[in-house]
């Protein structure tokens, strides 16, 4: 149940998508997220479905692990599709009740608004999956440098992402412990009723915070320790540098975006694409 | 009861890029009343191994059995495996959440579905067993040193009143002192109730010293199995598994190198003692 959760979870293994630099892969989920609400027809979608797939099948990331996380936003997308099903006006009616209606516009909608969420989900994992946590936020770093004259902290927000990245698992597996524990003293999450579950969690969450606080306080005294001071001066281990396949990368972004592009104009032209 | 363990295989993550076997077809029995010492590298699937005789994890392939019956076979009955096979797991004291000491060991007993008195009992038996005195019952937990803290969430899985108790590494992390009171009042346990003991441990010494039986645990698999004599005698083997004999024995070793006339066979200090004074004699008459 826990195990679900794929933020973080990075995949080991190596491949043209890993070895791509961190500002590269975030540069472009940027603009794939931007040209998902750009696409506004099926042959569009079928072009996305098509890159991505393309990029999931080099990245050798198998295609389960992509899709475990459409299971946690399954509620979201159903909900969506629901009120688009049922709450879009249109001409086309097939069926009424009160002010519920059902058109052929509200079935297009909710299809494309479902495609749409996946794609989102689908998409962004792929940049957790190929990509380490401390890449990331080393990325993410680097392209928050130029807000820092505004006042935005980049380096500390970036530090904190890198530590609660770090602790997600640390923590996962506190927690797999504590249950553990507590079962083995006859403790019982499952049956009961909602009130009973909710209590046979304290047994849990006291230990897990206690954990956590103590483990915070340990890490703040190991930075500390090692003179751990922020920003200033600081050099880096790994530097980032673009290599060949980085460029290529990007250009191939430049030739998405103006498919994309072309594909949303394409209905001027060809009114018969929905 | 008895214990008995059928091909027992276990694969972490299966079908991932993660997948890893932790226990490779393990084959063993023990005993009612035994006290059996675990030891192996880390990584050699100790932990896997006790998380799954009380059944907290089930196996990927083969059995349980406790008493002759498959743990597995029966759901409902698993709450009842639980209660008499308790498990104490490695650092106890980070699953203490309750106000008071006394709230928290009355957990088990009281998710066990005891009366009020039999709780009562249960609780105040375990908290004397590992040397809690009453006037820490009403403190919270947290309050306590480090020993004293372990002490209790070992008396938290005893209030159940378990049949074979299993402890990982019970002693890690603490000071002489709080060592030697766990080890002495899991000794007591096993003395006076007759309980089975299963002691996961890194200390060849505390091995030595308590266990009647040892298993080694190597990448999954039984190494080696026997009374203490005959598996420290292979310190070669232990060696290459990254373990080790005891230290007193690699005294002995040196000795005997260095012309003395001793056994090799020695493995505590209180033989050790028995030994050499005897020599001692022996040379002075």
């Amino acid at each position: 149940m826990i195990r679900d959760i794929t933020i973080g979870q990075y995949y080991p293994v190596d491949s043209p998508i890993h070895r791509l630099d961190a500002r590269v892969k975030l540069t472009m989920t940027f603009i794939y997220i931007i040209t998902l609400f750009m696409v506004n027809n099926f042959v569009g979608y079928f072009f996305v479905i098509a890159a991505l797939t393309g990029i999931i099948k080099i990245s050798k990331v198998p295609i389960k692990f992509m899709l475990k996380g459409i299971k946690s936003i399954m509620i979201i997308i159903l909900f969506t599709a629901f009120i688009n099903l049922f709450m879009t006006k249109g001409v086309h009616i097939i069926w009424q009740w009160g002010f519920l209606s059902l058109t052929v516009e509200g079935v297009i909608l909710a299809i494309k608004m479902c495609i749409r969420l996946i794609l989102l989900i689908v998409g962004s994992s792929v940049l957790t999956l190929t990509t380490t946590p401390i890449q990331l936020t080393d990325g993410i770093e680097y392209m928050l440098r130029p807000f820092k004259k505004i006042g935005v902290p980049a380096h500390e927000i970036a530090m904190m992402m890198t530590i609660a990245l770090r602790f997600i698992p640390t923590l996962l597996d506190e927690t797999d412990k504590i249950m553990k524990a507590q079962q083995a003293r006859g403790a019982d999450f499952d049956s009961g009723n909602l009130m009973q579950k909710a209590k046979s969690l304290i047994p849990i969450l006291v230990p897990l915070f206690i954990s956590a606080f103590r483990r915070a306080e340990e890490l703040a005294m190991a930075m500390e320790a090692r003179c751990y001071h922020g920003d200033e001066n600081r050099t880096r281990m790994n530097r980032m540098h673009m290599q060949k396949g980085d460029y290529r990368a990007l250009t191939m972004g430049l030739v998405y975006i103006a498919a994309i592009l072309g594909l949303r104009y394409a209905t001027n032209f060809f009114p018969f694409i929905i | 009861m008895s214990i008995e363990i059928n091909h027992l295989t276990y694969i972490y993550n299966q079908d991932t890029a993660f997948e890893k076997k932790a226990l490779d077809d393990v084959n063993l029995e023990i005993k009612k009343g035994q006290f059996v010492g675990l030891i192996g590298h880390t990584g050699s699937g100790k932990s896997t191994l006790i998380q799954h005789l009380n059944g907290i994890i089930a196996p990927t392939k083969g059995e349980i059995l406790v008493d002759g019956e498959n743990i597995h076979r029966n759901k409902a009955k698993l709450k009842e495996v639980r209660r008499r096979i308790g498990l104490a797991f490695q650092y106890p004291e980070y699953q203490l959440f309750e106000m008071t000491v006394y709230k928290d060991v009355a957990f088990g007993p009281t998710n066990m579905q005891l009366s009020k008195e039999e709780v009562h009992q249960n609780v105040v038996s375990a908290l004397e067993t590992v040397g809690i005195a009453p006037e820490l019952y009403e403190k919270s937990p947290f309050e306590l040193s480090g020993g004293q803290k372990r002490r209790v969430a070992i008396a938290g899985v005893l209030a159940m009143n378990p049949e074979v108790l299993i402890l990982d590494e019970p002693t890690a992390g603490l000071d002489p002192k709080g060592r030697d009171e766990i080890l002495q009042a899991i000794k007591r346990l096993h003395q006076e109730r007759g309980i089975t003991v299963i002691l996961v441990s890194h200390s060849m010494e505390d091995v030595a010293k308590l266990v009647e039986c040892i298993i080694v645990m190597h990448e999954g698999k039984v190494a080696m199995e026997g009374t203490p004599k005959e598996v420290f005698c292979h310190v070669k083997e232990l060696e290459a598994m990254g373990l080790a004999a005891p230290q007193v024995s690699y005294v002995f070793a040196a000795l005997k190198e260095k012309g003395f006339d001793v056994p090799l066979d020695v493995f505590t200090v209180e033989e050790a003692r028995k030994v050499l004074l005897n020599m001692v004699r022996q040379v002075s008459v």
